[in-house]
């Protein structure tokens, strides 16, 4: 089996150079031609007449470029074949090939066993190929939308895949055999990645990562064809709004992951590794906003441009910083030597995008008119300052302690308190902008109009700020926050506050357009705001992501109110944290194949009534010879009671449990799921026909009247 | 995520300080409230700038938000305890490490509370354990030497950035209007508004 996956790979390189060199020529023979034709060559005679010949160039550079879409088409099926094999070799328990031996073992559930193919450096690098031949796939098969831009979309993708490619043939070999006698049994799969959500957590970070590629190919293609117009915005458009979904999706699992996993009761630390999603997901944010000047006002190109190239090097760089080692991370499960090839391939990709940047950037001049600084272009401008501040924070959080290294000779620790004293006011910034921007119309707003819509937000949102600082702290976590005890008390105040002025602003959206259309078509109010959605999708899909993230914002902020608490918890011993009391029923221990088990059984009471029984697991993996916990956690839209089981006393054989009590924790991941929906919303295209209304009584034929739309 | 405060916070009392540092914190602020306050009285002869007394109450209000916490030892130990890491190699803040059998945290966190007990003040804690332990054992940079970068930089890019834009919209606003063919005239002005309310009024979605 493992000759089949080497082979396979090599074909897929061989494949890869192929569609690159072959389309590198067809480009340029076509070129040659279109030069000839209009006899633009200088010093040359036009060989307009020559009609024959230029046909038989043509004819041979769609040839040619036709060969080279086709291997691309190829190397798809190549690398999907060796990622087939690998994980044909995980089901067989093949510990011949060192990879399955390092990351399974004979008793590893069937899921995980599927889940090898990206739990490790080789693995992993492999899926990732995988993913960008499917991504390549998809784009060589829609070639007829747009078949010259389309080659040259192709030709960056083939150079990307020869990248991967030469990897895992050459540094990270996933079928690497083992050498000397073959062990019985594999070593295991890290204890942290047997969770489910590690089966779909990577692979919806890679497809956001690898997605990126596509913008990247499109926007590069464009500056070296010179290509007229905005058309490649509008066909980049649906992949980037996908992209930036699956590293949403991908991003939050994370973070899901960790808090359900890890047992320190939080769900972001701001690792190095975590930070690197973070990046990539913040430029492509930003450039979603950006690209909307691009396409309605002919402005910020050269800007696009360089954001698109920002997102899919900081994908790029994600992956050099989890996989180099040279910034130390909680992540170390995929650290190796091939940071070398990384650190290469980013630079080589820096000097080719400069290069054409550099060469072409005449051709991205635009006429920037602005007429008020109160516009929506100005928001959006904005916008994307706060973005790529809070990109350049992170990234620079991330650097500083191997900067700090270099400068005065020792490192430092740069952790949550750093980013919090520095990103929070940041975002806080960006919230109001949030709440803002829709309100302001394109080219100028005038002050009466963006006093009469945000007069009634920002008055709900000074209400709702003055009604949690007024009421009893006995309410809830969110209430009686009295900002002047501690600043994350403020941030929290003003995170919530501005969540509902955003929350507002975007009500108001929605009712004000649902006014227009019911008054047009005397349908109900939420049968009018549907149809207006309906009408402009992308406009309306927009504001429900907008409200996503203010309820991922609100869960956020509820960190301020989070209580914890230890204790070691015999039969009977009780423990109170918040409103719940906990009383230990029972521990006991189990043995699986795969691990065995010591947990605790715990009744939950609040007030007098008991409301449930939770049962804190700690594991121990035979085959990895590791340990690993899994908190079980009472999820509310409140708060979550949170219980670890942190391991026995060595005197007395008692366990020692930690609770956490994690305030409006729930709403992030409400929250990231409004985002979602919002984002598929915003995909579906817009509904064409105009809305048609009855003819007054005086007109004989039914009259239609437009209403117009617009981001 | 917006970090430090758990249990302890709760339990803050307003205005109370501890150590040398929350005594320099209310001088600072006492200090700045006075100078408000007798900003604020001279001016009562003057006439009143109320774009500078917005800054000012501005500024007042950030900085009673940023010191104002409470100080009692035990907040002092969470909050402390919250901005140093376990140096087992775990990662974590030291409050936050949650694998027992940790050779390391307990023996800090003991530490943390023999240091408040003595009266330490916050800067000393944070120096013995730097001593001891190394630099990295805070979890955040120092806002000393070369550390104050860390901070400097975000901040100093947002004031650039933001600058920027405002040069580049000027530049944009002050652009002469492209030419148009001959015979017609640009509109602008009150006729420009009259279009644009029409306009709205007849598209307001």
């Amino acid at each position: 089996m493992a000759e089949i996956g080497s082979f396979a790979l090599l074909l897929a390189l061989a494949l890869s150079v192929y569609s690159l060199f072959a389309g590198i020529l067809a480009l340029a023979f076509q070129t040659q031609v279109s030069s000839q034709l209009t006899g633009v060559v200088a010093g040359r005679p036009a060989l307009g007449e020559d009609s024959s010949l230029v046909a038989t160039l043509r004819q041979g550079s769609e040839r040619i470029g036709e060969t080279a879409r086709r291997a691309g088409i190829a190397t798809f099926g190549a690398v999907l074949l060796a990622s087939i094999v690998l994980v044909i070799c995980a089901f067989r328990d093949d510990f011949s090939i060192a990879y399955i031996l390092h990351h399974s073992n004979r008793d590893l559930p069937t899921p995980y066993k599927f889940a090898v193919l990206w739990s490790g450096q080789e693995g992993s690098l492999l899926f990732w190929s995988l993913l960008l031949a499917a991504y390549g796939f998809v784009l060589r098969l829609r070639y007829k939308t747009d078949p010259r831009l389309f080659a040259y979309a192709s030709v960056v993708l083939s150079g990307v895949q020869i990248f991967f490619l030469l990897l895992l043939n050459f540094a990270a070999h996933p079928f690497a055999i083992v050498q000397g006698t073959i062990p019985a049994d594999g070593n295991g799969l890290n204890p942290l990645l047997q969770y489910p959500e590690m089966v779909i957590h990577p692979p919806m970070l890679y497809l956001g990562y690898v997605g990126f590629t596509i913008p990247f190919a499109f926007a590069l293609g464009a500056l070296i064809m010179k290509y007229p117009g905005e058309k490649w915005i509008n066909i980049t458009r649906r992949w980037t709004m996908v992209t930036w979904a699956f590293l949403t999706c991908g991003v939050f699992l994370g973070a899901h992951w960790a808090y359900s996993v890890l047992g320190w009761g939080g769900y972001w630390g701001w690792d190095p590794v975590e930070n690197a999603s973070l990046m990539p997901w913040l430029t492509g944010t930003a450039f979603l906003h950006s690209v909307m000047m691009q396409e309605k006002r002919g402005m910020l190109k050269m800007w696009n441009m360089w954001l698109v190239f920002a997102t899919f090097w900081l994908a790029i760089l994600g992956t050099f910083l989890t996989r180099s080692g040279i910034i130390s991370s909680v992540h170390a499960f995929a650290q190796s030597s091939i940071g070398d090839w990384f650190a290469w391939f980013l630079a080589i990709t820096l000097v080719v995008f400069l290069f054409f940047f550099f060469k072409n950037k005449s051709h991205l001049r635009s006429e920037h008119k602005l007429e008020s600084l109160v516009s929506r272009e100005s928001s959006f401008l904005f916008n994307n300052l706060l973005f790529v501040l809070l990109c350049f924070t992170v990234l620079w959080g991330t650097w500083f302690p191997k900067i700090s290294e270099l400068v005065q000779g020792n490192k430092v620790t740069v952790g949550a308190p750093f980013y919090n004293r520095v990103a929070i006011p940041v975002a806080l910034l960006l919230l109001i902008l949030t709440a803002v921007g829709p309100l302001l119309a394109w080219r100028k707003t005038s002050l009466e109009s963006l006093k009469r819509n945000f007069m009634w937000p920002t008055i709900g949102a000074i209400v709702v700020a003055i009604f949690l600082m007024a009421t009893p702290q006995k309410w809830g976590s969110a209430f009686g926050l009295k900002p002047w005890r501690d600043i994350s008390y403020f941030y929290s105040l003003m995170a919530i506050a501005l969540s509902v002025l955003v929350t507002l602003t975007v009500a108001s959206e929605f009712f004000r357009g649902g006014r227009v259309i019911s008054k047009h078509t005397r349908q109900g109010m939420f049968a009018s705001m549907v149809q207006l959605t309906h009408r402009n999708t992308r406009r309306y899909g927009g504001y429900i992501v907008h409200f996503g993230v203010v309820v991922v914002i609100i869960g956020f902020a509820g960190a301020a109110f989070n209580l914890d608490k230890e204790q070691e918890m015999g039969y009977g011993d009780k423990m109170t944290i918040g409103p719940y009391t906990l009383i230990c029923r029972s521990y006991t221990d189990d043995d699986a194949p795969n691990y065995a088990s010591e947990w605790a059984v715990l009744d939950v009471y609040k007030g007098d009534k008991q409301i449930d029984t939770m049962t804190p697991v700690r594991r121990f993996y035979k085959a990895s010879r590791q340990t690993s916990t899994m908190p079980d956690i009472r999820s509310g839209l409140n708060e979550d009671l949170y219980l670890v089981f942190e391991g026995l006393n060595p005197d007395n054989g008692h366990p020692i449990l930690k609770a956490h009590l994690n305030a409006l924790v729930m709403w992030i991941w409400m929250g990231v799921w409004i985002m979602l929906i919002g984002t598929v919303l915003a995909l579906i295209p817009n509904a064409p026909a105009p809305v048609r209304v009855p003819a007054p009584a005086r007109v004989a034929s039914a009259h239609a009247e437009p209403i117009a739309t617009g981001d | 995520m917006w970090g430090p405060p758990p249990s302890a916070v709760r339990a803050a009392q307003p205005g109370r300080f501890a150590g040398s540092a929350g005594e320099v914190m209310r001088e600072g602020v006492v200090k700045i409230l006075r100078e408000c306050v007798m900003a604020n009285s001279s001016r009562k002869t003057k006439r009143s700038q109320p774009s500078l007394k917005a800054v000012q109450t501005l500024v007042l209000c950030a900085l009673v938000f940023a010191f104002l916490g409470a100080s009692d030892p035990v907040t002092r130990f969470n909050e402390i305890g919250h901005q140093m890491m376990c140096i087992c190699g775990c990662n974590q803040i030291l409050l936050e490490c949650n694998h027992v059998g940790c050779p390391d945290s307990d023996g800090m966190r003991n530490e943390l509370m023999a240091s408040l007990t003595r009266g330490d003040s916050d800067s000393l804690v944070e120096q013995g354990f730097v001593q001891k332990y190394g630099p990295t054992v805070l979890a955040a940079p120092t806002t000393k030497g070369f550390d104050r970068a860390a901070y400097i930089m975000p901040f100093a890019a947002l004031i650039l950035g933001f600058g920027l834009i405002v040069l580049v919209i000027r530049a944009w606003k002050n652009r002469p209007a492209p030419a148009i063919a001959d015979g017609l005239r640009p509109v602008r002005g009150a006729e420009l508004e009259q279009f644009r309310d029409q306009a709205r009024q007849e598209t307001d979605l």
